[in-house]
């Protein structure tokens, strides 16, 4: 889509345009190819001295079972990262969305979420299940279950899983909603006339017309557990008990910034950068399929 | 299923019957599921707003109340201007204010320069166009976790760390905010262009008196989320600054935590966990309806 | 194919009133039109028989027996939507079958209906297709489908021809008329456009600010109009009204504007001399003549082997006449009232008044 009518002259549209793609420019394109150049370096362990080994960084790096181990793992974090916010997610906005008292106000009450920042679920989680002081973690050893995420690996994914999925739920409670606001009324009320229970109604006619924004959401959903939930990690698991809660984004801030491994840090971020693009692609070719719909 | 109408009289009474009650039954179910929905996502936040009220041997010996405390005064006290006892306290106040300047900036900015941008690429017709409009749309993919390493490095080349420049200026970039006020001023009739040129108004005044105007309510819808994105920012911040004077809130408060020693003094962390939430979810639910007019549009 | 009962529905959403009691009893087989202005309440009215909309008291009876707490699903119902309403994500097929495998019909049957309901609406070719690669008067004969494959005791329709541009409007119309008398299934059809209302039903019902103002045959209707609103919006050119007072022991009338008695054609009205009344003529009764009342031509409509003539009289009432032949010119023009066709309400109530026996 173009403007037909539009005004004269190239210098003030590249001077609105400058700030931006300097910005971009600076932080963005020029990164990104620091990364793309360092991922074939390799640096002495003073940084001394640089040579380039080629590909030698992602064969380290893909071949590393320490690594494959953190690629699995978030796989394993972000699916049920992505499953739990959004059944949930799914489930509320349904019931949010019947015509009852006060929906209005239960809608406020699960919006709010969205504006806590994940390091911050994740403190608000710690209060709940620190093995000590929090409410829930004493309660479940008090009742014979030994609690402690600090120790137990288990139980630490299981905690940054909760904590991330808490956190999203409210962002695609809100996308669910419109989802089902846009659905005609009267399909609804003609699946109803031909006989079809609400169960039958959810399966048949709404979960079928919901299906573009579940799909949007799951790799909305993908992407933020792998990248976003840098925070819940950071402040309650620290990656640890041992590599238990390491994800793949952890694992680049430990190695570029703690074992300030330039070379493998750079060209885990390559390798990442590859997977975001592969998800938003598949994303956009979906979005254009569902234009028809 | 029921048999084909019609039914015995008796039988139209028994599916009434189980109608009204599975009406009930289903109007109990809601209500009930979202209340526990309400509840599961507020009590977290009940229980530290409470924790923020006790004395720091209450939630110490691990005796978790449920109910209010007397301290309240005394924690927010300490947090809003001294910080943390065992962590080399660090004012709330300060943090906070760290927070709110980062975050206005990250706001503001994107605004600006988003704006700026779309303008250019929407009402005008110049060399390159489409390229600059694409090298903007690709960023759209890259969030600054995935390249937050080489990044760094550029910010120390350029000296940009420990200062709120460093800490700002490189999440101002941003492609969501230039994509949406393009989609909208595509929106804009011609006539309207027209009718400015006729009465000899340029592309600036036309940006001032009519296009501006215009966007005050995708601007107000953007601001919400963006002041969110800014405020919750945590990676960058964590990287960029070490200098203690910029802490922002959300770094600061996980800071005091550590490795959450039970030893910790948790009622002041309480306390200041509160107000770093305090800000952006006020900013949700007072501006409730901009913002999630926000986020849906800016995300499709 | 059953009947259908209404006894005192009555709907208010919060404070606001919008069915004040209706009663109707529709005949197996019958077509009753509802028909009235928007907000008069004739959908709601038709979404309670559905079990779409709860009413707030009444009841509604199907083949005599009460449904008024029974779902949708429970009433063997159709009904055709006025945006059609169809599965975007189904096919046409889809579409049409989706309630028979609720009911659990074989597989066969099925296909059979569909076949043959698509047959009958010439929409055979298109079963394979999505709503969305359909065109307008394609979706509503899928819709139309839907409902008849159902074969339920039922069939409701909501505005489903104003979608339509005229031309297929007409043309659907007397489709749908054809299609119920073929099957021979009780109908309820909603509209707001008195012509459909007219061609389409056994009988209407014209519904004016949640009552049913009246219920009859649509020539009894547009021959006796039970009172001054159906008789103002069932017609076209609407009928004209003049204030009047009754006259000569009842058996006449004395038109305010000039003073003329008009004998009534077919019996004394009740009440005393001087009785304020509301005369009403329909604007193609109207015959040019002398001795009657003169009428100022303010605008001449052309409509080809008629025109409509829109004028005042002395005393600035206006009045609308339709005559045969196309040349009227504006200016003063002499109109006589055919006894006959004189309508006598009652101009407080608004009331029909009839000759007594």
């Amino acid at each position: 889509m173009e403007k037909r009518v539009i005004f004269k002259g190239w210098a003030l549209p590249l001077a609105l345009l400058l700030p931006q793609l300097v910005i971009t420019g600076v932080f963005f394109f020029w990164p990104a190819g620091q990364a793309v150049y360092q991922s074939f370096l390799r640096e002495d362990a003073f940084g001394l001295s640089r040579q380039f080994v080629g590909l030698e960084n992602f064969a380290d790096v893909l071949t590393d079972p320490t690594w494959l181990d953190a690629l699995w793992r978030s796989g394993f974090f972000s699916a049920s990262v992505a499953f739990l916010a959004l059944s949930v997610a799914l489930f509320l906005a349904v019931q949010a969305d019947k015509h009852i008292r006060g929906a209005a106000t239960y809608k406020t009450l699960l919006i709010w979420p969205y504006a806590v920042a994940p390091a911050i679920a994740a403190v608000l989680w710690l209060f709940m299940f620190h093995p000590n002081i929090g409410l829930f973690g004493r309660m479940l050893n008090a009742a014979g279950i030994p609690w402690n995420y600090k120790l137990n690996g288990d139980q630490a994914m299981l905690l940054v899983i909760l904590a991330s999925a808490w956190k999203q739920v409210s962002y695609n409670f809100i996308f669910f909603l419109a989802g089902l606001q846009s659905i005609p009324k009267s399909v609804l009320e003609a699946a109803a006339i031909d006989g079809a229970r609400p169960a039958r109604r959810f399966w048949t006619v709404v979960f079928p017309l919901l299906s573009p924004t579940a799909f949007f959401l799951l790799v909305v959903n993908l992407v933020y557990a792998f990248f976003d939930t840098f925070g819940v990690i950071h402040a309650l698991t620290q990656g640890g008990p041992g590599k238990a809660t390491e994800t793949l984004i952890y694992r680049v801030y430990t190695d570029g910034v703690m074992n300030l491994n330039l070379g493998s840090s750079a060209a885990q971020s390559v390798i990442l950068m590859v997977l975001v693009i592969a998800l938003t692609m598949v994303q956009f070719r979906y979005i254009e399929r569902k234009v028809h719909y | 299923m029921h048999g084909p109408l019609p039914l015995p009289a008796a039988d139209v009474d028994a599916l009434a019957r189980r109608t009204r009650a599975r009406r009930r039954r289903e109007t109990l179910l809601t209500h009930a599921s979202l209340v526990l929905g309400v509840l599961v996502f507020a009590f977290p936040i009940y229980l530290t707003l409470i924790g923020s009220t006790h004395d720091v041997n209450t939630i110490g010996r691990g005796d978790v109340p449920l109910l209010p405390g007397g301290e309240a005064i005394a924690n927010y006290a300490q947090a809003w201007s001294a910080g943390g006892g065992r962590y080399m306290g660090v004012p709330a106040a300060g943090m906070l204010a760290n927070s709110l300047v980062m975050a206005l900036l990250i706001t503001l900015g994107k605004i600006a320069i988003s704006l700026a941008s779309a303008y250019a690429v929407v009402f005008f017709r110049f060399p390159f166009r489409m390229l600059a409009f694409w090298l903007i749309f690709i960023t759209l993919m890259l969030p600054v976790e995935v390249r937050i390493i080489p990044t760094f490095q550029v910010m120390v080349d350029l000296q940009l760390t420990n200062s709120m420049a460093g800490l700002t200026v490189p999440l101002i970039a941003s492609a969501t905010a230039t994509l949406l006020f393009r989609q909208f001023f595509l929106t804009i009739p011609d006539e309207y262009v027209e009718a400015a040129k006729i009465d000899g108004a340029g592309p600036l005044r036309f940006f001032k008196d009519v296009v501006l105007p215009l966007s005050v309510t995708n601007i107000a819808a953007l601001f919400v989320i963006l002041f969110i994105y800014g405020w919750n920012q945590y990676l960058w911040p964590l990287l960029i600054v070490n200098d203690r004077s910029l802490e922002t809130i959300v770094v600061g408060l996980t800071k005091m935590i550590g490795g959450g020693d039970a030893q910790n003094e948790w009622n002041v962390i309480m306390a200041t966990a509160v107000l770093a939430l305090l800000p952006p979810v006020a900013v949700v639910v007072l501006m409730q309806r901009w913002f999630v007019k926000g986020l849906t549009e800016t995300e499709k | 194919m059953a009947t259908l009962q209404l006894r005192d529905v009555r709907k208010s959403f919060g404070a606001t009133q919008v069915l004040h009691g209706v009663d109707l009893d529709v005949a197996e087989g019958e077509m009753i039109v509802i028909v009235g202005a928007s907000g008069c309440g004739k959908s709601t009215l038709l979404r309670i028989v559905a079990g779409l909309e709860a009413a707030t008291s009444g009841r509604v009876l199907i083949g005599g027996q009460d449904v008024t707490p029974l779902e949708p699903a429970d009433r063997d119902v159709a009904m055709v939507f006025q945006s059609y309403a169809l599965y975007p994500h189904m096919s046409v097929f889809d579409n049409m079958a989706y309630g028979l495998k609720i009911r659990g019909l074989p597989r066969e049957q099925i296909r059979r209906r569909v076949q043959d309901a698509a047959e009958l609406l010439g929409i055979a070719a298109l079963l394979e297709r999505r709503p969305r690669q359909l065109s307008g008067g394609q979706r509503q004969r899928v819709a139309m489908g839907r409902a008849i494959v159902r074969e339920p005791k039922l069939f409701l329709f909501d505005e489903p021809l104003s979608n339509l541009d005229a031309k297929l409007r007409v043309q659907m119309r007397a489709e749908i008329r054809r299609l119920q008398k073929r099957l021979g299934v009780t109908s309820l059809f909603v509209t707001h456009d008195q012509v459909e209302a007219m061609t389409l039903g056994d009988r209407l019902v014209v519904m004016h600010q949640g009552h049913a103002a009246q219920t009859a045959t649509p020539m009894e209707i547009w021959e006796r109009p039970a009172d001054t609103y159906v008789a103002g919006f069932i017609g076209s050119p609407a009928m004209n009204f003049l204030p009047a007072t009754l006259a000569a022991g009842g058996t006449a009338a004395r038109l305010d504007t000039n003073g003329l008695v008009l004998p009534f054609a077919d019996g004394r009205r009740p009440g005393e001399e001087g009785r304020r009344l509301l005369l009403g003529i329909r604007p193609e009764h109207l015959r040019p003549g002398v001795g009657g009342l003169d009428l100022h031509i303010e605008l001449v409509e052309p409509l080809g082997g008629e025109s409509v003539l829109h004028g005042r009289l002395a005393d600035g009432t206006a009045l609308t006449a339709k005559l045969p032949g196309a040349l009227h010119a504006e200016g003063p023009l002499g109109v006589i009232i055919p006894l006959e066709h004189l309508h006598v309400f009652d101009a407080q109530t608004g009331r029909r008044l009839d000759a007594q026996a």
